[in-house]
This record gives C-alpha cells, sequence and structure tokens, in this order.
C-alpha cells in the first residue's frame, strides 16, 4: 500500500467537504450573512431602535436601503442586529444542549448497566412531555428574559443529542480498539477522553449543524406568538411577525428579515448534509 | 402484545403525574393571577372570585384537590370563560385542531412519500434534485412564513380560497397546505433516505438476481423497509403538528385548541391550561403507542422484541 | 432422487463462455482494474470452482454474469459473456431479467443479509416461479414447500409463515439454495456461500448443494477463498490473482501439478492437519524466491516441547460466565478449566457459539466471570489496587479478530505505540520510547517510515501486525491471540502465524491461541482444548488430538474438514 502523504480522518473529510458544491456554497453564505449580522449595525448610520416618525413605512431607497417600518426603524440596521440575535440565539442555545446533551449521553452509554437504564428511561420520560408547550409555557408565565430563552431553547434539544450520543458511546465502547485500550490498562479516563470523544466528534458537529436552524426555527415560532425577544430588540422572528402583518402594505418587511432567516436555514441544512457525507466513516475503509 | 400496551399504559400514569404536578406548580409560581389583568376590578369582588374559584387556599390544598378532582375526570371549571368547565371546552375546540392535524398529515404523506421515491429511483437527475430542492425549500420556509405567503397568493391575488375562519370545507384547504407542505418536505427527505439505504441492502440484490422486474423490487421488498424511517418520524411527527397548529391557528384566525392553550397561557386561566397541557401529554402518549404498534406491524422482528 | 422414471436430466444449453473479461471500478481514488482479461467457460453439468484471495475479482467476474455490479462505480470495459448463443452483456434489461432465476441462478455469501427480512422464507423461495410465469402463488408455494424439505428446512412445513430471523446460519442458507434452484435452471453461480458458516454446518451444506446439483444436472460456479474446499465439490479449478487467471486445470491436476508460482504457494502456506513445520511457507517465497527465504521450501517437524517440564503460568478453574437474555441467562462458558505451560501454544478451538472467545476475555479480565477461579503465576488475580491492575495489564496482552476495528482511527502508529509505554511508565525519556516503537515495528516487519501515518491507510495484514506490536509495548509474557487471522487470506495469514511463532521463540511467549480454524490452530499449538457449548470436550496435545480424538464432537470437527486442507500431500 503506498501513500505519498499521511492524511488524518480530518483532513480527507475537510477534502471531501472541499469537493461538495452545494457545501462550499452554504458555508460561504453562512460566513457572509454573519460577517454581514456583525458589521452591519456598526457600519449603518441608524440605530436598530432610532425611530423616525416622518419616514414611516419607506421603500427601499437610497437612505434607507431596505426601507423602513411602521416606526420610521431602519430595516437594514434591525435586520442585521436580529441577525446578530437569531445566530446568537441559535448558536448558544446549540452550545447549551450540545454540553448537557453530549455529557449526558457518554456517561450513560459508558457506564452502562442500572445507571444507564435509567438515564434512559428518565430521558424516555422527558420525550413523551409536551416540550414546546412547556417552553411557551414558561416564556408566557416567566416574561421575556433573553437568558431564559435560549436555556429554555437549548433544554428541548438535548434530550436527541444525548440519545444519540449514548447510541455512539455504546458501539464504540463495544468496539475492538477500545477493548484494545481496557487490556493495555488504560483508566476510564483516559478511554472516554482520548478514545471514545474524538471519534463522537463527528457526529457531534453534523447534529450540531443541524440542531442549529431547528434551534433558529423555535424561536423564531416564540417570537411569532409574541414570546420572544422584545421590542425594540428584534430578531428574524420577531421581524418576520412584523413583516407578516403588513404584508400588503409593505412587502419588504416581510421579504429582507424572511430572506435572511430562509437563506441561513437553507444553508445550514446543507452544511449539515455535506458535513455528513464528508465525515460518513465507511468511505475511508478499503 | 397485550402486555406490552398495558405496561405502556402504566407507564403513562406517573408521567402524566409528574406533567400535571410540574405545570401547576409553574403556573401559580408565574406572576400574575386570572383576575389580575386588564379592567380593573373592585378588590372585594376579587377577593369574591378568588375564594369562589378556591385560590386563596393554601397551595399544596389546591393541589391536591386538584388532583382529587383530576381521577374523577374532573379538570375543573375555566377562570376566563364562565360557565364552561375546561372538559367542554376542550371537547369543542379538539376537534377543529384534530381536523387540522389529519388533513396535514394526510397531505404531508401523500406528497412526501411518493416524491422521496421517485427521488430514490431516479437518483441524482432532475426528478431527484427538484423534488429534493423544493423540500429543503420547505423545510427552511417557516410555517408563519409561507402561511401569510399562500394566503396572499391564493386569497388575495387569487381569490380561490377564503383567508380565515373555519366555516366550510373551503377554509381547511390553505390551513392544511401551510402545515402540510412543510412535513411533507420532511417525510420526502426521510422517504429518500430510507430507500435508498433500503436498495443497497443484500436482500435486494437477491430478489434481482431472481428475475424481479424494478416495479417488483421496489413494491414487494424495499418499500418497508425504506419506509420505516417515515414510520420512526411519526412520532415526533404528530408532536410537530400539534405545536404547529398553535401558528396556523393564529394566522388563520381557527377556534382550535392551540388558540385556546395561547390565551388561557396568557390569561393565566389555570385549570384551562393545566387541562390543555394534560390532555395534550395524554395525546401524545398515545400517538406514539400507535407508532410503536404500527412498527411492530411492518417489522417481524420488532414484534419479537416486545 | 435420479431414478428410471426420474433419469437426472442434462441440460443442453447450459454453456457458459466467458471471453476476455474486463471489469474496472472508478473510485474517489482512482481506478481498480479488478477483472483484468478473463476467459472461462463452464460446459453442462459440470461443477468449476473459482478460487482466489481478496482482490482477485472472482466475486466480480462471477457478479458480471447476471450484471449484478454496482454499475455507477463498476464499468465493464471489455469482453464478452455467451450463453445460448446470445452475449449476455449486451442484452436488454428485460431479457436479462429473464434468464435470471430461471435459466442462471445465484446464491450469495451471507444469508443473514440476503433474505428479506420482512417477506417470510417460504413466499421467497417461492417467489422466482411466480416472477417467471412459471406456477400459480399457490402452486408455487407447494413446490417450494417441497424444495425446502429437501434440503432440508423441515420447519417450513409446519410453520409456513416464518420469517428468516428465526432460522440458523445454516438453515437459511439452505433456503438459498431451495430458492435458486426451484426453478430448475441451467447454471449455478455461488459466491463464498459457505464462507459465513460454521465448519460442521458447511460441511452439511455443501453436502446438500452437490447432490441436489448432480440430481437436476445443474452446473456450477462455485466461488471461493479456499482452495481445499473446492477440491471436494469441482470437477475444474480456476485460480485468480489480481484480475487475471493464472491457472486452470481439473482438480486433480491441479493439486498433484500445479504450474503457477501462485498455485504453487496456495497450496503449501495453508496449514493442513497433517504436516508439521516450524515456518509456513508464504506467497513471498514461492513468488519472489530471490528475496524469499530459501528454507520456505523445506518442510520441518518442528521439535516437541517437553511440557511437563514447565511450569505452569495460567491456570483456569471451572470458569463459568453467564449472560442474561430476554430467555433467562445464558452460560457461554460452563464451567471450564486448562492449564497452560510456561512458553507455550494452549490452543483453543470451536465453533460460534462455543463460548471460546468469552473463556479468552475472561482471562484478561474484560469479561467478569460469575464463578470460578484464574490462576496467574500461581495467584489469583486481583484487580483490586492500582498496583495490581497495572502489573496484570502489564504482563498479558490480547490482539483480536479485527484488525480494522482494533486501531483508533484517530490516532497515528507512533500515538498508538506510544501510549501504553507512558501510561505504564516504560522507556526513560520520549526518545527512548521512540526508539523502543521503532525497534518494535522493525520486530514485527515494518519499516520506520510507518510511524506517522493512520490506521486507515494500511491492508489488513499490515494493520494486525501493528496490534502485535501494540500488543508487545509492555513486554507481556502472557498474548491470548483471538482469532486474529480469522479474517486474514491465507497468503497474509501464513506471514502472521509465521510472525508470532517467531516472536514467541525469541521472547519467550506464551500463547492462548484461539481460532474456529483446526488446521491453524495445530500448526500453533503444542497443547489443544476443544470446546462446544461452553464445555471443554477434549484436551490433548496436538498431535495426538488429530491422531486419536476422543470426543464425538472432535470427531465430527476433524471429518467436516475437507480432504484437501488435512493433508497438504492431497491426491485425489
Amino acid at each position: 500500500m503506498s501513500v505519498e502523504k499521511s492524511s488524518s480522518l480530518g483532513r480527507d473529510a475537510w477534502l471531501r467537504l472541499r469537493a461538495n458544491r452545494m457545501a462550499m456554497i452554504s458555508l460561504f453564505i453562512l460566513i457572509g450573512i454573519t460577517t454581514v449580522s456583525f458589521i452591519g449595525p456598526l457600519i449603518s448610520p441608524y440605530a436598530y431602535d432610532q425611530q423616525n416618525l416622518d419616514r414611516v413605512f419607506e421603500g427601499p431607497g437610497k437612505d434607507h436601503i431596505f426601507g423602513t417600518d411602521n416606526l420610521g426603524r431602519d430595516l437594514f440596521a434591525r435586520t442585521t442586529y436580529g441577525g446578530r440575535i437569531s445566530l446568537a440565539v441559535g448558536l448558544l442555545a446549540t452550545l447549551v444542549s450540545l454540553v448537557i446533551g453530549v455529557s449526558y449521553g457518554m456517561f450513560s452509554g459508558y457506564t452502562g448497566g442500572r445507571v444507564d437504564a435509567w438515564m434512559m428511561r428518565a430521558v424516555d420520560v422527558l420525550y413523551a412531555l409536551p416540550f414546546t408547550i412547556f417552553v411557551i409555557l414558561l416564556m408566557v408565565m416567566f416574561g421575556r428574559n433573553f437568558l431564559l430563552l435560549f436555556l429554555a431553547i437549548g433544554a428541548v434539544e438535548w434530550l436527541t443529542m444525548a440519545r444519540i450520543t449514548r447510541a455512539q458511546t455504546m458501539n464504540l465502547k463495544r468496539s475492538e480498539f477500545v477493548e484494545a485500550a481496557r487490556a493495555l490498562g488504560y483508566s476510564h479516563g483516559r478511554i472516554l477522553f482520548r478514545h471514545i470523544l474524538p471519534n463522537l466528534i463527528g457526529p457531534i458537529i453534523i447534529y450540531a449543524t443541524l440542531t442549529v436552524p431547528a434551534v433558529m426555527l423555535l424561536e423564531a415560532v416564540l417570537s411569532f406568538l409574541g414570546l420572544g425577544v422584545q421590542a425594540p430588540m428584534s430578531s428574524w422572528g420577531s421581524l418576520i411577525k412584523e413583516g407578516a402583518e403588513k404584508m400588503d402594505a409593505a412587502p419588504w418587511l416581510l421579504f429582507f428579515p424572511g430572506m435572511f432567516f430562509c437563506l441561513s436555514l437553507f444553508a445550514l441544512n446543507f452544511l449539515g448534509d455535506g458535513l455528513r457525507d464528508a465525515l460518513d466513516p465507511k468511505s475511508s475503509k478499503d | 402484545m397485550k402486555k406490552f400496551v398495558f405496561s405502556r399504559v402504566l407507564q403513562a400514569v406517573p408521567t402524566l403525574w409528574v406533567i400535571a404536578t410540574l405545570t401547576f406548580f409553574m403556573t401559580r409560581y408565574a406572576p400574575g393571577g386570572p383576575f389580575d389583568t386588564e379592567k380593573a376590578i373592585p378588590q372585594e369582588i376579587k377577593v369574591k372570585l378568588e375564594s369562589h374559584f378556591g385560590l386563596d387556599r393554601p397551595l399544596f390544598d389546591q393541589y391536591l384537590l386538584y388532583l382529587k378532582n383530576l381521577l374523577r375526570g374532573d379538570l375543573g371549571p375555566s377562570f376566563k370563560y364562565p360557565g364552561w368547565e375546561v372538559s367542554e371546552l376542550i371537547a369543542t375546540a379538539f376537534p377543529v385542531s384534530l381536523t387540522l392535524g389529519v388533513l396535514s398529515l394526510s397531505i404531508a404523506l401523500l406528497i412526501g412519500i411518493p416524491a422521496g421515491i421517485i427521488a430514490a429511483l431516479r437518483k441524482n437527475t432532475w426528478l431527484d434534485y427538484l423534488p429534493m430542492s423544493l423540500s429543503m425549500a420547505g423545510i427552511c420556509l417557516p410555517t408563519f412564513v409561507l402561511g401569510p405567503l399562500l394566503i396572499y397568493i391564493f386569497s388575495t391575488q387569487l381569490g380561490l380560497f377564503p383567508p380565515l375562519g373555519w366555516y366550510g370545507p373551503a377554509d381547511w384547504v390553505l390551513p392544511s397546505f401551510t402545515l402540510g407542505l412543510f412535513y411533507a418536505a420532511y417525510v420526502a427527505r426521510l422517504t429518500r433516505a430510507g430507500m435508498l439505504e433500503t436498495l443497497q441492502q443484500d436482500y435486494v440484490r437477491t430478489a434481482r438476481a431472481k428475475g424481479a422486474n424494478p416495479w417488483q423490487v421496489v413494491t414487494r421488498h424495499a418499500l418497508r423497509g425504506g419506509l420505516l424511517p417515515v414510520v420512526t418520524y411519526l412520532g415526533p411527527a404528530f408532536a410537530g403538528l400539534i405545536s404547529g397548529s398553535f401558528i396556523i391557528e393564529s394566522i388563520f384566525f381557527i377556534p382550535g385548541l392551540g388558540k385556546f392553550f395561547v390565551t388561557a397561557a396568557f390569561n393565566r386561566d389555570y385549570t384551562m391550561v393545566l387541562g390543555t397541557v394534560l390532555f395534550y401529554a395524554a395525546l401524545i402518549i398515545l400517538l406514539n403507542l400507535l407508532v410503536d404498534l404500527l412498527q411492530a406491524w411492518l417489522d417481524p422482528k420488532a414484534r419479537q422484541a416486545q | 432422487m435420479p431414478s428410471i422414471q426420474n433419469p437426472p436430466k442434462i441440460k443442453t444449453m447450459g454453456n457458459l463462455d466467458i471471453q476476455n473479461l474486463k471489469v474496472s471500478f472508478h473510485t474517489r481514488e482512482g481506478i481498480v482494474h479488478a477483472v483484468d482479461g478473463v476467459d472461462l467457460s463452464i460446459k453442462p453439468g459440470e461443477i468449476i470452482g473459482l478460487v482466489g484471495e481478496s482482490g482477485s475479482g472472482k466475486s466480480v467476474t462471477c457478479n458480471s454474469i447476471l450484471q449484478l455490479l454496482p454499475t455507477p462505480p463498476a464499468r465493464i470495459e471489455a469482453g464478452k459473456i455467451e450463453w445460448s448463443g446470445k452475449d449476455l452483456l449486451r442484452q436488454h434489461d428485460e431479457k436479462i431479467r429473464g434468464i435470471r432465476g430461471k435459466e442462471i441462478s445465484m446464491i450469495f455469501q451471507d444469508p443473514m443479509s440476503c433474505l428479506n427480512p420482512y417477506l417470510s422464507v417460504l413466499d421467497q423461495v417461492a417467489e422466482p416461479l411466480v416472477i417467471h410465469g412459471m406456477a400459480s402463488p399457490k402452486d408455487a408455494r407447494k413446490q417450494a414447500c417441497e424444495m425446502l424439505a429437501r434440503v432440508g428446512v423441515q420447519r417450513v412445513v409446519d410453520h409456513p409463515h416464518a420469517y428468516p430471523h428465526e432460522f440458523s446460519g445454516g438453515m437459511r442458507q439452505r433456503a438459498m439454495i431451495a430458492m435458486a434452484l426451484v426453478t430448475q435452471p441451467s447454471l449455478l453461480l455461488a459466491d463464498e456461500p459457505t464462507t459465513a458458516l460454521d465448519v460442521t454446518v458447511q460441511a452439511k451444506v455443501l453436502n446438500i448443494l452437490k447432490e441436489l446439483c448432480t440430481d437436476l444436472g445443474v452446473s456450477v460456479l462455485f466461488v471461493s477463498h479456499d482452495l481445499g474446499l473446492v477440491a471436494e465439490l469441482a470437477d475444474r479449478v480456476v485460480v485468480m490473482y489480481r484480475g487475471k487467471v493464472v491457472e486452470q486445470n481439473d482438480t486433480r491436476s491441479i493439486f498433484s501439478n500445479p504450474q503457477h508460482s501462485y498455485v504453487k504457494a496456495l497450496i503449501a502456506c495453508r496449514p493442513t492437519l497433517e504436516s508439521n513445520p516450524v515456518r509456513l511457507p508464504t506467497v513471498d517465497d514461492f513468488m519472489n524466491p530471490k528475496t524469499g527465504k530459501g528454507q520456505a521450501l523445506k518442510k520441518l517437524e518442528s521439535p516437541s516441547l517437553n511440557l511437563d517440564s514447565q511450569e505452569t503460568l495460567l491456570e483456569v478453574q471451572d470458569l463459568v460466565v453467564e449472560f442474561p437474555t430476554e430467555d433467562g441467562p445464558v452460560r457461554a462458558v460452563d464451567g471450564a478449566s486448562l492449564i497452560i505451560r510456561k512458553g507455550s501454544t494452549h490452543g483453543l478451538v470451536g465453533e460460534s457459539g462455543s463460548g471460546k472467545t468469552t473463556l479468552g476475555r475472561s482471562i484478561l479480565q474484560l469479561t467478569k466471570a460469575n464463578s470460578g477461579k484464574i490462576l496467574y503465576q500461581g495467584n489469583t488475580i486481583s484487580l483490586e489496587n492500582i498496583q495490581d491492575r497495572t502489573r496484570f495489564r502489564k504482563s498479558m496482552q490480547i490482539i483480536f479478530q479485527d484488525p480494522y476495528a482494533s486501531l483508533n482511527p484517530r490516532l497515528t502508529v507512533e500515538q498508538a505505540l506510544l501510549e501504553p509505554m507512558k501510561v505504564h511508565g516504560l522507556g526513560k525519556s520520549r526518545k527512548d520510547r521512540i526508539d523502543r516503537v521503532v525497534k518494535l515495528l522493525e520486530e514485527v516487519g515494518l519499516g520506520e517510515e510507518y510511524l506517522h501515518r493512520y490506521p486507515h491507510e494500511f491492508s489488513g495484514g499490515q494493520r494486525q501486525r501493528i496490534c502485535v506490536a501494540r500488543a508487545l509495548t509492555t513486554e507481556p509474557e502472557f498474548i491470548v491471540c483471538d482469532e486474529c487471522v480469522s479474517a486474514m487470506d491465507v497468503s497474509v495469514q501464513a506471514q502472521v502465524l509465521n510472525l508470532l511463532r517467531s516472536l514467541q521463540t525469541s521472547r519467550n511467549l506464551t500463547y492462548l491461541f484461539i481460532s474456529h480454524d483446526l488446521g491453524v490452530v495445530k500448526f500453533m499449538s503444542d497443547e489443544i482444548s476443544v470446546m462446544q457449548n461452553g464445555k471443554i470436550v477434549e484436551n490433548g496435545l496436538a498431535e495426538d488430538l488429530y491422531r486419536n480424538p476422543k470426543s464425538s464432537y472432535t470427531h465430527k470437527l476433524i471429518d467436516s474438514i475437507p480432504l484437501a486442507n488435512r493433508s497438504s500431500d492431497f491426491r485425489l
């Protein structure tokens, strides 16, 4: 077997991803949107909450490239600011669900036996709970707290992450290189963090990339119901709500935030799919 | 089999109890009560109302009383709709949501499954790319964008369907399609993935080796395995449909259970909130059970596992 | 059964002629020429054995006949396959479908995955008749039932709705045979049909296959990696190597007078039950005689170890290992005892489910035993405190069966070999440790340039050597070899076995060698224990066990081994 350059699995995966056009396009779109969301409010001459009652409901034009809303606020500023919020919520909530879910799943899967059985039973019970309903309840009851928002959303998603991690951990635990590690006398900690976790990263990344859009969708739903971020703050979800209400009079209010939102979801999903193909372990076996 | 159903029903009881307790205490600890909002009510009347509904008793007593009533099947009266029992309200509103749900699911399956199968069979041709791109778009278009869009096109511009209300079959079209198309997208992708994987299986090769034509290979051999992921998805799909109905009912002004729930939550109508949550939870548990039974029927190996 | 009223039918149209077949695979990594100009013909009633190792192209050749190759990566570049005057490679799909299952049938390797789990076995066996319009569904089921009874799957008669997962591997393969022959085709293609089966089951299935095909006058193309197995069955043998046919001849001549050096190597490098070499010849010895070691062609009798003079290194007493299942606990190991002497190799042979792997793992404390004792150097093994545990893990190691799964895909060879040293505090400095690693690699026959590579860049044989090196990093005294050559081609197997043997001498190692292959076990071992259903049914010195088997099970095991694999001087 002759190989000129040694290639790690990571590098192989990156090459495969690069070859996937849709995934690369999605990656660039995401980088683009994130950048615009970040610098948008900085470069815009208007603040996102700056009202100007002389210029309400103006279409896209010279001064306001995206137009204005019912209070004369610049839509570009609000959209990009909303981007920060939506993306931040998406990322943070995913991070929360990742940390909780992966730790829970890894621990449960590796320990096995009774502990695992009880931990998974708890997950099953929680799965039966209409979580979305609970989140709605939470938001209604306890007010519009930004921290609470992404904690609550993150708490919805961790269950699936835990299940996936547990299944993978159990698979890996049974695999022969982990048994070899045990036979070589490695401690549990070493096995978990040097042998199991690195091999979990693939599925975790894939799932995380697909969780972000799900979370963003959930945030948008909450905002739509009036439970998400509160005026004058804006997220794409709340902007879309406002836009949907005023669709006849000012379609640009729906169009711009809607486009940003949908494009992000689109790109994230395609990227997730691409990652799944790239990280597929079967293709690296000979 | 009966043992399986029985054990699931048994498991449901503690689950529902947990839910009831959580919801109860969550609603009580939240700021505000049912009679605090809106119009200013003179203090004596407020006190009288609260006493009438037992809200002045210690919290734990109220909890026990609620559980006791629950076991008798009594969900209590609504605080906001005088004269109505919660169970009556649910009974009027639920059929509406149910119709919406069933219609949406049917649309999702009728569009999604064939699309997925065709895409899998004609992989990497336009018969694959087109449905899959549409489905990707479908996933990324939230219902509250799609809904108003469809209203704008089919109602405002083309005048084909009424935009709001729930009076007759014509009203059903736009809402069910809005919700249904979203799920059709997921179903299509799952079906395609499931079919692709099944078509790679050794036993499909055996079928070909026996001389089966493509139609026989798909229907007799590949379909069952290929649709299994869709069946598994039905569980979360039901849950999604139920929560998705909130939005649809808001957009299209449909008097369904979702709308009642959100309104009740805003109004701190404790009994209504509790009743609806418990009802939904029981519904989800029942639906999950049905999905598991369906899976067992399709997969002989799963039958043994139970 | 053939008789006067029912004479064996010789099909007149059963002539298959493959001419200059070329098939390539277009993958991301490049083009692989799997089949590179193959000529093969099968006459009516003939049984042809197509033999080769992995990568030889034998399966691809077989699958090309009925056009069952996955055609995006695979492409038929050239050639002709003539059948009944038509070129199969140039027929419309419809025509090919008419031939599949009717004139030419095929059975595959893995009976578990090759039967549709969602349909009953009876329906699947009846299906070819229905597809080709040869019988009504009801009639087809009746014929299928008869055929299934004929191959020995009685259960279907009483339980017509039984599903594949309710049958054992051997039964499923018989059902597949029934399914392939129910339409009475002229040619049967069999792609490694018994490779996944236990040796005793394999023997029975082969018998049925041979009997039925002879009765029905069906010619057979039997693909296998096992030359000895094929000799039992075939009239003629075709040997493939790297996409080409290197030799074809009738079975007798292939064995008594092999022409091509690869064929000579294949015959010679199998560990047979009769011979007793120090070292197995390898393909290299025959193909590159200048670089290969000269003494390969001499078969020396190995000096037998005087076991009584050696001390006991490991002793197992009445070991019981139970696993909980749905129907109650199952005893994988049911009161097993054995004694392993220092410096020797103790073989453990058994079929699947015998408990041999569980026993090996229990000794290494990877699986917890329920009762019984394991004594190492006279002391009970304890994992109580860190010192005991570390000392124990240092002296006892294991090499697993699947070299693909035994290495962490994310670690380089260097990292994988350094880690055990770090954990056990071996080596004075990092540089010292790396030196040791390099020496180890050389000891197993790999060069320093492999240090920074990842497992997926190596072949199976190379990976197994890395696993051996890894096991040696802690300088152990005792190594359990758990089916560690079972997943390999015969030629690679010979190299790894030779390596293990020479390491034993140079490092004074003691082995517990576990395998289902009696020939391999006998080559490696001084003493052998035979396991069945969790119990050790016989124990004895390797040569004695073969000459005078005492238990009926050992008898059965030996009898199930194809004649050509028992003796290397095999003459029909």
